[in-house]
């Protein structure tokens, strides 16, 4: 079990490196199926079951063919290479670094040798019960926001703006 | 089992990634794609968590913040093609006026 989660770690790394590095968004957006499906192999072996499949249908499945629709409808082509001053470069780049590699250090440090409680049941049942019994009412909200959220998108997808 | 700091590694160097692409990227829909790459960053490290303290409530955030990621695409999808109807570009460097 140990070496898969490292596997598809260094997997879900470097298709994010692929991502960020891409020229052209198509191919930005195939590496990121990568990297969403090899986090989905991660919740799995982290005993999240239900996140792991709902990770590969809603965003992987939904998400993504909404991206890759757009990207193919705008015909959205190589993006010209930005004039980027000599200072972002120089300055701007290894402040970024050493600034994620000291949030890295810090959470590696603060949580070394934490040990897992015993495998817990997350399956959709816990899941379902813990959902409709304490959060309910957050559940509910979430539907009126994905109600706005498509008629918004509706009227901004019009013609006439 | 992966260690939790192991996991929160993994957690902390996609969200750096998608911080990077953030700012490194010209076009707005590979912009909008760094944002989704963070969020499940986040949403990796709440797994770890709930994993970790055997609270099942981390999982639901999770669910939550798949469903708000789903609203926010469509809404942000549409305003990227309205931005492009209305400029003919998706450089971000062009549209750089709010009024039209």
């Amino acid at each position: 079990m140990l070496p898969l989660f490292y596997i598809f770690g260094a997997v879900a790394i470097l298709a994010a490196l692929s991502v960020v590095l891409q020229q052209t968004p198509v191919y930005s957006a195939l590496s990121l199926i990568v990297v969403l499906c090899s986090l989905a192999v991660v919740y799995l072996l982290l005993g999240a079951e239900f996140l792991a499949v709902i990770q590969v249908i809603v965003y992987a499945g939904a998400i993504m063919v909404l991206f890759v629709l757009v990207i193919m409808l705008l015909n959205a082509r190589r993006e010209t290479p930005a004039d980027r001053s000599r200072m972002a470069r120089w300055l701007g780049f290894p402040l970024l670094i050493a600034f994620f590699g000291q949030i890295l250090f810090a959470t590696w440090r603060h949580f070394s040798g934490l040990h897992a409680t015993p495998q817990m049941a997350a399956g959709p049942k816990s899941i379902g019960e813990l959902l409709f019994r304490n959060y309910a009412l957050p559940f509910e909200l979430t539907s009126v926001l994905i109600l706005v959220a498509i008629l918004g998108a509706v009227i901004l997808a019009k013609k006439q703006v | 089992m992966a260690p939790l700091n192991h996991i929160l590694a993994l957690s902390v160097i996609l969200f750096g990634l998608g911080a990077a692409g953030f700012v490194i990227r010209r076009n707005i829909i590979t912009i909008f794609m760094c944002i989704e790459l963070m969020l499940n960053a986040v949403n990796l490290a709440f797994v770890g968590f709930s994993r970790y303290l055997g609270d099942l409530s981390g999982q639901i955030f999770v669910f939550f913040v798949i469903v708000v990621a789903a609203a926010e695409a469509a809404v942000g999808l549409a305003i990227i093609i309205a931005v492009e109807r209305n400029r003919q570009t998706l450089a971000i460097d062009e549209i750089d006026s709010m009024k039209m």
